[in-house]
Protein backbone atom coordinates (compact mmCIF):
# COMPACT_ATOMS: atom_id res chain seq x y z
CA UNK A 1 0.00 0.00 0.00
CA UNK A 2 0.81 3.67 -0.70
CA UNK A 3 3.11 4.82 2.82
CA UNK A 4 0.94 7.87 3.32
CA UNK A 5 -2.35 5.60 3.27
CA UNK A 6 -0.58 3.14 5.70
CA UNK A 7 0.72 6.08 8.03
CA UNK A 8 -3.06 7.60 7.50
CA UNK A 9 -4.58 4.06 8.90
CA UNK A 10 -2.32 3.67 11.58
CA UNK A 11 -3.45 7.07 13.00
CA UNK A 12 -5.54 9.41 10.86
CA UNK A 13 -4.36 12.68 13.26
CA UNK A 14 -1.25 12.95 11.98
CA UNK A 15 -0.62 16.15 10.24
CA UNK A 16 0.74 16.51 7.41
CA UNK A 17 4.00 17.75 8.22
CA UNK A 18 4.82 14.79 10.48
CA UNK A 19 3.61 12.41 7.64
CA UNK A 20 6.22 14.77 5.15
CA UNK A 21 9.11 14.55 8.08
CA UNK A 22 8.37 10.60 8.34
CA UNK A 23 8.41 9.92 4.80
CA UNK A 24 11.26 12.44 3.55
CA UNK A 25 8.96 14.16 1.34
CA UNK A 26 7.47 17.58 1.58
CA UNK A 27 4.30 18.98 3.28
CA UNK A 28 2.77 20.05 -0.62
CA UNK A 29 3.54 16.73 -2.02
CA UNK A 30 1.91 14.58 0.71
CA UNK A 31 -1.21 17.32 0.35
CA UNK A 32 -1.63 16.66 -3.32
CA UNK A 33 -1.43 13.31 -3.03
CA UNK A 34 -3.88 12.84 0.02
CA UNK A 35 -5.88 15.20 -2.47
CA UNK A 36 -6.00 13.66 -4.87
CA UNK A 37 -6.97 9.73 -2.92
CA UNK A 38 -9.81 11.85 -2.03
CA UNK A 39 -10.75 13.36 -5.16
CA UNK A 40 -10.27 9.31 -6.67
CA UNK A 41 -12.51 8.24 -3.60
CA UNK A 42 -9.87 6.14 -2.43
CA UNK A 43 -9.51 8.32 0.37
CA UNK A 44 -13.01 8.19 2.30
CA UNK A 45 -12.08 9.67 5.63
CA UNK A 46 -10.46 8.71 8.83
CA UNK A 47 -11.75 8.67 12.56
CA UNK A 48 -10.68 8.67 15.97
CA UNK A 49 -11.01 5.99 17.95
CA UNK A 50 -12.56 6.64 21.34
CA UNK A 51 -12.16 4.04 24.13
CA UNK A 52 -16.30 5.16 25.19
CA UNK A 53 -16.06 2.53 28.51
CA UNK A 54 -13.73 5.13 29.94
CA UNK A 55 -16.12 8.15 29.21
CA UNK A 56 -18.94 8.82 31.11
CA UNK A 57 -21.42 8.44 27.90
CA UNK A 58 -23.37 5.79 27.06
CA UNK A 59 -22.52 4.49 23.72
CA UNK A 60 -23.99 1.72 22.36
CA UNK A 61 -23.25 -0.91 19.15
CA UNK A 62 -24.83 -3.35 18.16
CA UNK A 63 -24.88 -5.54 15.28
CA UNK A 64 -28.11 -6.72 13.46
CA UNK A 65 -28.11 -9.43 11.15
CA UNK A 66 -30.98 -9.00 8.34
CA UNK A 67 -32.33 -11.64 6.15
CA UNK A 68 -33.73 -10.05 2.97
CA UNK A 69 -35.58 -10.92 -0.26
CA UNK A 70 -33.35 -9.57 -2.74
CA UNK A 71 -35.29 -7.77 -5.63
CA UNK A 72 -35.01 -8.58 -9.14
CA UNK A 73 -32.87 -6.95 -11.15
CA UNK A 74 -31.39 -5.09 -8.66
CA UNK A 75 -30.19 -7.75 -5.99
CA UNK A 76 -29.37 -6.12 -3.12
CA UNK A 77 -28.19 -2.74 -3.24
CA UNK A 78 -31.70 -1.33 -3.51
CA UNK A 79 -32.38 -2.50 -0.21
CA UNK A 80 -28.56 -1.58 1.39
CA UNK A 81 -29.58 1.74 0.23
CA UNK A 82 -32.70 2.17 2.19
CA UNK A 83 -30.58 1.08 5.52
CA UNK A 84 -27.52 3.39 4.87
CA UNK A 85 -29.45 6.92 4.55
CA UNK A 86 -29.87 6.62 8.21
CA UNK A 87 -27.15 8.70 10.38
CA UNK A 88 -27.56 5.71 12.62
CA UNK A 89 -25.96 2.79 11.03
CA UNK A 90 -22.59 2.97 10.89
CA UNK A 91 -21.40 0.22 8.73
CA UNK A 92 -23.42 -2.02 6.70
CA UNK A 93 -21.91 -4.88 4.64
CA UNK A 94 -23.29 -7.71 2.56
CA UNK A 95 -22.27 -11.08 3.90
CA UNK A 96 -21.60 -14.52 2.34
CA UNK A 97 -23.83 -16.03 5.41
CA UNK A 98 -25.97 -18.70 4.76
CA UNK A 99 -28.10 -17.48 8.05
CA UNK A 100 -28.58 -13.90 6.92
CA UNK A 101 -27.59 -11.26 4.03
CA UNK A 102 -26.98 -8.05 5.63
CA UNK A 103 -24.73 -6.86 8.32
CA UNK A 104 -25.37 -3.77 9.86
CA UNK A 105 -23.49 -1.63 12.39
CA UNK A 106 -25.98 0.47 14.57
CA UNK A 107 -24.51 3.12 17.37
CA UNK A 108 -27.07 4.60 20.05
CA UNK A 109 -27.37 5.86 23.36
CA UNK A 110 -29.02 3.01 24.91
CA UNK A 111 -30.76 -0.31 24.42
CA UNK A 112 -33.82 0.51 24.20
CA UNK A 113 -33.33 3.24 21.37
CA UNK A 114 -31.32 0.67 18.97
CA UNK A 115 -34.09 -1.37 19.66
CA UNK A 116 -36.98 1.22 18.28
CA UNK A 117 -34.68 1.50 15.81
CA UNK A 118 -34.43 -1.45 14.30
CA UNK A 119 -38.27 -1.86 14.84
CA UNK A 120 -39.46 1.03 13.70
CA UNK A 121 -37.00 1.62 10.69
CA UNK A 122 -35.08 -1.76 9.90
CA UNK A 123 -37.65 -4.17 10.26
CA UNK A 124 -40.36 -2.53 8.47
CA UNK A 125 -37.95 -2.15 4.83
CA UNK A 126 -39.96 -3.89 2.22
CA UNK A 127 -37.99 -7.08 1.72
CA UNK A 128 -36.73 -6.95 5.00
CA UNK A 129 -37.57 -11.21 6.20
CA UNK A 130 -36.18 -10.70 9.85
CA UNK A 131 -33.41 -9.12 12.31
CA UNK A 132 -31.96 -10.38 14.52
CA UNK A 133 -30.19 -7.65 16.96
CA UNK A 134 -26.69 -8.38 18.74
CA UNK A 135 -25.62 -5.79 21.61
CA UNK A 136 -21.92 -5.32 21.82
CA UNK A 137 -20.89 -5.77 25.66
CA UNK A 138 -17.64 -5.15 26.33
CA UNK A 139 -14.79 -4.00 23.12
CA UNK A 140 -11.56 -5.46 23.60
CA UNK A 141 -10.11 -4.83 20.41
CA UNK A 142 -11.17 -2.55 17.57
CA UNK A 143 -9.59 -1.04 14.56
CA UNK A 144 -6.54 -3.07 15.66
CA UNK A 145 -6.25 -1.35 19.01
CA UNK A 146 -6.38 -3.07 22.18
CA UNK A 147 -8.90 -1.35 24.56
CA UNK A 148 -6.83 -1.40 28.28
CA UNK A 149 -5.54 0.94 30.92
CA UNK A 150 -2.87 3.14 29.78
CA UNK A 151 -0.10 1.44 28.84
CA UNK A 152 3.42 1.99 30.61
CA UNK A 153 6.56 2.05 29.22
CA UNK A 154 8.53 -0.79 31.24
CA UNK A 155 11.73 -0.46 29.63
CA UNK A 156 14.66 -0.20 31.70
CA UNK A 157 18.18 1.00 30.94
CA UNK A 158 20.22 -1.25 30.92
CA UNK A 159 23.41 0.15 28.80
CA UNK B 1 36.27 -6.40 60.77
CA UNK B 2 35.57 -8.21 57.64
CA UNK B 3 36.31 -5.53 54.50
CA UNK B 4 34.53 -6.75 51.52
CA UNK B 5 36.79 -4.34 49.36
CA UNK B 6 39.74 -6.21 50.51
CA UNK B 7 37.82 -9.39 48.92
CA UNK B 8 37.89 -8.24 45.44
CA UNK B 9 40.11 -9.05 42.60
CA UNK B 10 42.60 -6.13 41.68
CA UNK B 11 40.34 -6.33 37.96
CA UNK B 12 37.12 -6.41 39.68
CA UNK B 13 38.48 -3.14 41.63
CA UNK B 14 39.69 -1.22 38.81
CA UNK B 15 36.42 -1.71 36.77
CA UNK B 16 34.94 1.70 36.04
CA UNK B 17 31.29 1.83 36.27
CA UNK B 18 29.57 2.27 32.59
CA UNK B 19 29.45 6.06 32.26
CA UNK B 20 25.76 5.28 30.82
CA UNK B 21 24.81 3.83 34.13
CA UNK B 22 25.85 7.16 35.73
CA UNK B 23 23.23 9.08 33.71
CA UNK B 24 20.99 6.61 34.05
CA UNK B 25 20.82 7.32 38.45
CA UNK B 26 20.40 10.66 37.70
CA UNK B 27 16.94 9.85 35.92
CA UNK B 28 15.85 6.95 38.96
CA UNK B 29 12.59 8.65 41.02
CA UNK B 30 12.27 11.86 38.26
CA UNK B 31 8.60 12.27 37.72
CA UNK B 32 7.29 13.09 33.70
CA UNK B 33 10.43 12.84 32.44
CA UNK B 34 10.61 12.34 28.58
CA UNK B 35 13.78 9.67 27.98
CA UNK B 36 15.06 9.11 25.01
CA UNK B 37 17.81 7.11 26.40
CA UNK B 38 16.39 3.38 26.32
CA UNK B 39 18.86 1.11 23.90
CA UNK B 40 16.08 -1.46 23.13
CA UNK B 41 12.86 -1.65 20.97
CA UNK B 42 9.77 -0.18 22.45
CA UNK B 43 7.49 -3.05 20.70
CA UNK B 44 6.92 -6.42 22.37
CA UNK B 45 7.82 -9.36 20.95
CA UNK B 46 5.92 -10.34 18.03
CA UNK B 47 2.94 -12.61 19.36
CA UNK B 48 3.42 -15.64 17.65
CA UNK B 49 7.04 -15.89 19.23
CA UNK B 50 5.80 -15.16 22.80
CA UNK B 51 3.23 -18.13 21.98
CA UNK B 52 5.92 -20.55 20.89
CA UNK B 53 7.93 -19.44 24.46
CA UNK B 54 4.39 -20.49 25.98
CA UNK B 55 3.87 -23.29 23.78
CA UNK B 56 6.99 -24.67 24.87
CA UNK B 57 6.33 -24.10 28.73
CA UNK B 58 2.73 -25.94 28.27
CA UNK B 59 4.32 -28.91 26.52
CA UNK B 60 7.33 -29.45 29.23
CA UNK B 61 10.32 -28.37 27.70
CA UNK B 62 11.41 -27.04 30.89
CA UNK B 63 15.10 -28.89 30.71
CA UNK B 64 19.27 -27.94 30.02
CA UNK B 65 19.29 -27.83 26.70
CA UNK B 66 22.23 -29.16 24.64
CA UNK B 67 25.31 -27.01 25.58
CA UNK B 68 25.02 -25.34 22.26
CA UNK B 69 21.35 -24.40 21.78
CA UNK B 70 19.12 -26.93 20.61
CA UNK B 71 19.98 -29.04 17.12
CA UNK B 72 16.48 -26.97 15.79
CA UNK B 73 17.79 -23.49 16.86
CA UNK B 74 21.28 -23.87 15.18
CA UNK B 75 19.97 -25.45 11.94
CA UNK B 76 17.35 -22.07 11.69
CA UNK B 77 20.23 -19.83 12.20
CA UNK B 78 22.52 -21.49 10.08
CA UNK B 79 19.61 -21.16 7.13
CA UNK B 80 19.04 -17.47 8.36
CA UNK B 81 22.37 -16.39 8.44
CA UNK B 82 22.56 -17.56 4.90
CA UNK B 83 19.00 -16.09 3.76
CA UNK B 84 19.73 -12.98 5.19
CA UNK B 85 23.50 -12.71 5.01
CA UNK B 86 25.07 -14.74 2.23
CA UNK B 87 27.01 -16.61 5.24
CA UNK B 88 27.32 -19.99 5.46
CA UNK B 89 27.88 -21.76 8.71
CA UNK B 90 27.89 -25.66 9.98
CA UNK B 91 24.87 -25.87 12.72
CA UNK B 92 27.13 -28.38 14.68
CA UNK B 93 30.38 -26.84 15.26
CA UNK B 94 30.26 -23.52 13.81
CA UNK B 95 27.14 -21.85 15.84
CA UNK B 96 27.23 -21.67 19.70
CA UNK B 97 23.57 -20.12 21.13
CA UNK B 98 24.00 -17.52 23.75
CA UNK B 99 22.84 -15.81 26.71
CA UNK B 100 22.36 -12.64 24.52
CA UNK B 101 24.92 -11.66 22.48
CA UNK B 102 26.34 -9.73 25.41
CA UNK B 103 27.54 -13.56 26.59
CA UNK B 104 29.04 -14.34 23.10
CA UNK B 105 31.32 -10.86 23.04
CA UNK B 106 32.30 -12.27 26.66
CA UNK B 107 32.98 -15.55 25.42
CA UNK B 108 35.01 -14.68 22.54
CA UNK B 109 36.80 -11.91 24.36
CA UNK B 110 38.07 -14.73 26.95
CA UNK B 111 38.57 -17.53 24.44
CA UNK B 112 41.17 -15.09 22.54
CA UNK B 113 42.59 -12.50 24.80
CA UNK B 114 45.89 -13.06 27.33
CA UNK B 115 47.91 -10.96 29.24
CA UNK B 116 49.27 -7.72 27.48
CA UNK B 117 47.44 -8.91 23.90
CA UNK B 118 46.05 -5.41 22.56
CA UNK B 119 42.43 -5.30 21.31
CA UNK B 120 41.40 -2.56 18.73
CA UNK B 121 38.32 -1.25 19.87
CA UNK B 122 36.48 1.78 17.29
CA UNK B 123 34.79 4.71 19.76
CA UNK B 124 32.56 5.90 20.45
CA UNK B 125 30.95 2.76 20.95
CA UNK B 126 29.26 0.47 23.42
CA UNK B 127 30.05 0.32 26.76
CA UNK B 128 30.68 -3.47 27.11
CA UNK B 129 34.01 -4.37 25.21
CA UNK B 130 36.75 -2.36 27.16
CA UNK B 131 35.91 -3.50 30.84
CA UNK B 132 35.40 -7.28 29.77
CA UNK B 133 39.25 -6.96 27.92
CA UNK B 134 40.52 -5.68 31.24
CA UNK B 135 39.01 -8.31 32.80
CA UNK B 136 41.35 -10.76 30.33
CA UNK B 137 44.41 -8.31 31.03
CA UNK B 138 43.97 -7.52 27.48
CA UNK B 139 45.08 -3.55 26.22
CA UNK B 140 41.99 -1.80 24.94
CA UNK B 141 43.65 0.18 22.06
CA UNK B 142 40.62 2.31 21.30
CA UNK B 143 40.62 4.07 17.79
CA UNK B 144 38.78 7.10 17.56
CA UNK B 145 36.27 7.27 14.53
CA UNK B 146 36.08 10.87 13.39
CA UNK B 147 32.31 12.90 12.03
CA UNK B 148 34.06 13.57 8.94
CA UNK B 149 34.58 9.84 8.10
CA UNK B 150 30.96 9.74 9.47
CA UNK B 151 32.29 7.85 12.31
CA UNK B 152 33.27 5.14 10.81
CA UNK B 153 36.45 2.85 11.37
CA UNK B 154 39.33 3.93 8.32
CA UNK B 155 42.12 1.55 6.97
CA UNK B 156 44.45 4.56 8.43
CA UNK B 157 43.29 4.82 11.44
CA UNK B 158 43.25 1.09 11.73
CA UNK B 159 46.74 0.53 10.45
CA UNK B 160 48.13 3.20 12.67
CA UNK B 161 46.54 1.19 15.96
CA UNK B 162 47.81 -2.15 14.61
CA UNK B 163 50.96 -3.46 16.21
CA UNK B 164 52.65 -7.14 16.81
CA UNK B 165 50.38 -7.45 19.63
CA UNK B 166 46.85 -6.66 18.21
CA UNK B 167 44.93 -9.95 18.99
CA UNK B 168 41.67 -9.03 18.11
CA UNK B 169 40.29 -6.17 16.47
CA UNK B 170 36.42 -5.06 17.23
CA UNK B 171 34.25 -4.00 14.63
CA UNK B 172 30.90 -2.91 15.56
CA UNK B 173 28.69 -2.00 12.99
CA UNK B 174 25.70 -1.36 12.86
CA UNK B 175 26.79 1.34 15.37
CA UNK B 176 25.50 2.33 18.63
CA UNK B 177 25.76 4.80 19.35
CA UNK B 178 26.67 6.50 15.91
CA UNK B 179 24.35 4.87 13.62
CA UNK B 180 27.25 4.09 11.32
CA UNK B 181 27.52 1.15 9.16
CA UNK B 182 30.52 -0.12 6.85
CA UNK B 183 29.51 -0.78 3.59
CA UNK B 184 31.42 -3.55 1.05
CA UNK B 185 33.82 -1.21 0.01
CA UNK B 186 34.59 0.31 3.43
CA UNK B 187 35.02 -3.37 4.54
CA UNK B 188 36.73 -4.24 2.25
CA UNK B 189 39.61 -1.30 2.53
CA UNK B 190 39.45 -2.55 6.18
CA UNK B 191 40.14 -6.25 5.00
CA UNK B 192 43.40 -4.83 3.65
CA UNK B 193 44.90 -3.86 6.59
CA UNK B 194 43.89 -6.75 8.16
CA UNK B 195 44.73 -9.53 6.47
CA UNK B 196 48.01 -7.69 7.19
CA UNK B 197 48.05 -8.56 11.14
CA UNK B 198 47.92 -11.99 13.02
CA UNK B 199 44.21 -10.54 14.70
CA UNK B 200 40.56 -11.77 14.64
CA UNK B 201 37.97 -9.74 13.75
CA UNK B 202 35.01 -9.56 16.26
CA UNK B 203 31.91 -8.49 14.76
CA UNK B 204 29.32 -7.16 16.71
CA UNK B 205 26.55 -7.38 14.25
CA UNK B 206 23.32 -7.29 16.66
CA UNK B 207 21.90 -3.83 14.42
CA UNK B 208 22.40 -6.24 11.46
CA UNK B 209 18.50 -6.30 10.70
CA UNK B 210 18.22 -2.24 11.77
CA UNK B 211 19.74 -0.40 8.42
CA UNK B 212 17.93 1.76 6.39
CA UNK B 213 18.72 2.21 2.56
CA UNK B 214 21.17 0.11 2.14
CA UNK B 215 21.57 -3.81 3.62
CA UNK B 216 24.23 -5.00 5.94
CA UNK B 217 26.87 -6.51 4.64
CA UNK B 218 29.43 -8.73 6.96
CA UNK B 219 32.74 -8.75 6.75
CA UNK B 220 32.95 -12.41 6.91
CA UNK B 221 31.41 -12.24 3.71
CA UNK B 222 34.98 -11.03 2.11
CA UNK B 223 37.49 -13.48 0.65
CA UNK B 224 39.97 -14.69 3.34
CA UNK B 225 37.85 -13.42 6.15
CA UNK B 226 35.19 -16.03 7.40
CA UNK B 227 38.54 -18.22 9.03
CA UNK B 228 39.56 -15.24 11.09
CA UNK B 229 35.78 -13.89 11.82
CA UNK B 230 33.42 -14.45 15.06
CA UNK B 231 29.94 -12.92 13.94
CA UNK B 232 27.66 -11.85 16.60
CA UNK B 233 23.99 -12.03 16.27
CA UNK B 234 21.58 -11.93 18.48
CA UNK B 235 17.21 -11.85 19.09
CA UNK B 236 17.15 -8.09 21.39
CA UNK B 237 16.58 -5.91 18.38
CA UNK B 238 15.66 -7.77 15.02
CA UNK B 239 12.86 -9.43 17.23
CA UNK B 240 12.65 -7.21 19.75
CA UNK B 241 13.21 -9.99 22.25
CA UNK B 242 15.76 -8.02 24.89
CA UNK B 243 14.12 -9.55 27.94
CA UNK B 244 14.59 -13.24 26.58
CA UNK B 245 18.44 -12.92 26.45
CA UNK B 246 19.16 -14.75 23.58
CA UNK B 247 22.12 -14.43 21.33
CA UNK B 248 24.62 -16.47 18.84
CA UNK B 249 27.92 -16.52 17.87
CA UNK B 250 29.43 -17.83 14.24
CA UNK B 251 32.97 -18.85 14.07
CA UNK B 252 35.22 -21.20 12.62
CA UNK B 253 35.37 -24.17 14.58
CA UNK B 254 38.55 -24.05 16.40
CA UNK B 255 37.32 -20.33 17.67
CA UNK B 256 33.59 -22.27 18.50
CA UNK B 257 35.20 -25.06 20.29
CA UNK B 258 37.00 -22.31 22.89
CA UNK B 259 34.23 -19.93 23.33
CA UNK B 260 31.65 -23.67 23.93
CA UNK B 261 34.02 -24.47 26.45
CA UNK B 262 33.76 -21.56 28.72
CA UNK B 263 30.09 -20.98 27.59
CA UNK B 264 29.43 -24.75 28.96
CA UNK B 265 31.17 -24.39 32.44
CA UNK B 266 29.82 -20.66 32.58
CA UNK B 267 26.82 -20.92 31.64
CA UNK B 268 25.69 -24.75 30.23
CA UNK B 269 23.10 -23.80 28.11
CA UNK B 270 21.00 -20.53 26.86
CA UNK B 271 17.44 -20.86 28.58
CA UNK B 272 15.37 -23.37 26.88
CA UNK B 273 11.78 -21.00 26.76
CA UNK B 274 13.89 -18.65 25.05
CA UNK B 275 15.45 -21.12 22.45
CA UNK B 276 11.73 -22.23 21.57
CA UNK B 277 10.65 -18.64 20.67
CA UNK B 278 13.85 -17.95 19.09
CA UNK B 279 13.05 -20.77 16.41
CA UNK B 280 9.79 -19.57 16.04
CA UNK B 281 10.99 -16.04 15.15
CA UNK B 282 13.79 -17.60 12.50
CA UNK B 283 11.05 -19.58 11.06
CA UNK B 284 8.56 -16.90 10.54
CA UNK B 285 9.28 -13.69 11.89
CA UNK B 286 11.05 -12.70 8.81
CA UNK B 287 8.17 -10.11 8.32
CA UNK B 288 8.21 -8.99 11.72
CA UNK B 289 11.81 -7.23 11.00
CA UNK B 290 10.66 -5.69 7.82
CA UNK B 291 7.47 -3.90 9.61
CA UNK B 292 9.35 -2.57 13.00
CA UNK B 293 12.33 -1.52 10.75
CA UNK B 294 9.61 0.57 8.34
CA UNK B 295 8.25 2.08 11.66
CA UNK B 296 12.22 2.98 12.54
CA UNK B 297 12.33 4.26 9.77
CA UNK B 298 9.60 6.94 9.67
CA UNK B 299 10.96 8.14 13.80
CA UNK B 300 14.43 8.17 12.31
CA UNK B 301 13.95 10.59 9.14
CA UNK B 302 11.23 12.55 11.63
CA UNK B 303 13.74 13.29 14.37
CA UNK B 304 16.71 14.12 12.00
CA UNK B 305 14.91 16.42 10.08
CA UNK B 306 13.11 17.69 13.60
CA UNK B 307 16.23 18.48 15.37
CA UNK B 308 18.08 20.11 12.71
CA UNK B 309 14.97 22.73 12.60
CA UNK B 310 15.53 23.21 16.20
CA UNK B 311 19.24 24.16 15.46
CA UNK B 312 20.15 20.44 16.58
CA UNK B 313 21.96 19.09 13.29
CA UNK B 314 23.25 14.90 12.75
CA UNK B 315 24.04 13.40 10.28
CA UNK B 316 21.21 10.93 9.26
CA UNK B 317 21.86 7.46 10.68
CA UNK B 318 22.05 4.32 8.27
CA UNK B 319 21.78 1.71 11.08
CA UNK B 320 20.56 0.96 14.55
CA UNK B 321 18.08 3.23 16.43
CA UNK B 322 20.06 5.97 17.58
CA UNK B 323 20.92 9.63 16.32
CA UNK B 324 24.36 10.95 16.96
CA UNK B 325 23.29 14.50 18.09
CA UNK B 326 26.21 17.34 17.68
CA UNK B 327 26.05 19.93 20.16
CA UNK B 328 29.24 21.25 20.31
CA UNK B 329 27.96 24.48 19.36
CA UNK B 330 25.75 24.90 22.07
CA UNK B 331 28.23 26.50 24.41
CA UNK B 332 28.14 23.38 26.75
CA UNK B 333 30.08 20.06 27.43
CA UNK B 334 27.66 16.63 26.19
CA UNK B 335 27.69 16.24 30.45
CA UNK B 336 26.90 20.02 30.96
CA UNK B 337 23.94 19.47 28.34
CA UNK B 338 22.77 16.57 29.01
CA UNK B 339 22.20 17.56 33.19
CA UNK B 340 20.79 20.83 31.92
CA UNK B 341 18.28 19.33 29.61
CA UNK B 342 17.27 16.91 32.35
CA UNK B 343 17.00 19.44 35.03
CA UNK B 344 15.83 22.73 33.41
CA UNK B 345 13.02 20.59 30.58
CA UNK B 346 13.06 16.90 31.69
CA UNK B 347 14.19 15.22 28.97
CA UNK B 348 16.74 12.33 29.57
CA UNK B 349 19.32 11.54 26.75
CA UNK B 350 22.57 10.31 27.06
CA UNK B 351 26.01 12.45 26.75
CA UNK B 352 28.48 11.14 23.79
CA UNK B 353 31.13 10.55 26.41
CA UNK B 354 29.63 7.55 27.94
CA UNK B 355 30.47 5.93 24.98
CA UNK B 356 34.12 7.21 24.80
CA UNK B 357 35.96 10.52 25.33
CA UNK B 358 35.76 11.52 21.74
CA UNK B 359 31.99 11.18 22.23
CA UNK B 360 32.15 14.84 23.42
CA UNK B 361 30.57 17.12 22.02
CA UNK B 362 27.61 14.74 20.88
CA UNK B 363 24.50 13.05 22.52
CA UNK B 364 22.93 9.58 22.16
CA UNK B 365 19.24 9.63 21.00
CA UNK B 366 17.27 6.41 21.06
CA UNK B 367 14.23 7.09 18.13
CA UNK B 368 12.45 3.58 19.60
CA UNK B 369 9.94 5.35 20.92
CA UNK B 370 6.53 6.53 19.55
CA UNK B 371 6.30 9.65 17.51
CA UNK B 372 4.04 11.32 20.03
CA UNK B 373 6.95 11.14 22.64
CA UNK B 374 9.37 12.13 20.03
CA UNK B 375 7.61 15.44 19.23
CA UNK B 376 7.45 16.21 22.91
CA UNK B 377 10.75 15.48 23.55
CA UNK B 378 11.71 17.71 20.40
CA UNK B 379 9.33 20.71 22.01
CA UNK B 380 11.14 20.62 25.38
CA UNK B 381 14.87 20.36 23.43
CA UNK B 382 13.70 23.63 21.02
CA UNK B 383 12.70 25.39 24.63
CA UNK B 384 16.36 24.32 25.82
CA UNK B 385 18.53 25.80 22.84
CA UNK B 386 16.38 28.88 22.61
CA UNK B 387 16.89 29.88 26.30
CA UNK B 388 20.77 29.33 25.99
CA UNK B 389 21.05 31.04 22.40
CA UNK B 390 18.91 33.96 24.57
CA UNK B 391 21.53 33.74 27.26
CA UNK B 392 24.29 33.86 24.79
CA UNK B 393 22.64 36.73 23.07
CA UNK B 394 22.57 38.72 26.20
Amino acid sequence: MEPILELLQENSIYSTEDMASMLGMDKDEVEDKIARYKEEGILLGGHAIIDYDKLENNHIVALIELKVNPQRGRGFDKIAESIYRYPEVKSLYLMSSSGYDLLVTVEGNSMKEIAYFVARKLAPIEDVVSTSTHFILKKYKSHGLVHRSIPVDERENCN
Amino acid sequence: MFDSNNALSTKARNLKPSGIRKFFDLLSGREGVISLTVGQPDFATPWHIRDAGIDSIADGHTFYTSNRGTPELRSEISRYMDRRFGLSYCPENEILVTVGASEAIDLAIRALIDEEDEVIVPVPSFVCYGPLIEMCGGRVIPVETAPKDGFKLTPEALSDAVSEKTKLIILPYPSNPTGAILDREDLAALREVILKTPAVVLSDEIYAELTYGKKHTSIATLPDMKERTIVINGFSKAFAMTGWRLGFSCAPEALTEAMFKIHQYAIMCAPTVSQYAATEALKNGDDDIEIMKAEYDRRRKYLTKALSEIGLPCQCPEGAFYVFMKLSHCGLSSEEFCERLLEEHNVAIVPGTAFGDCGEGYARLSYAYSLDHLKEAVRRMDRFVKSLNYVAFL
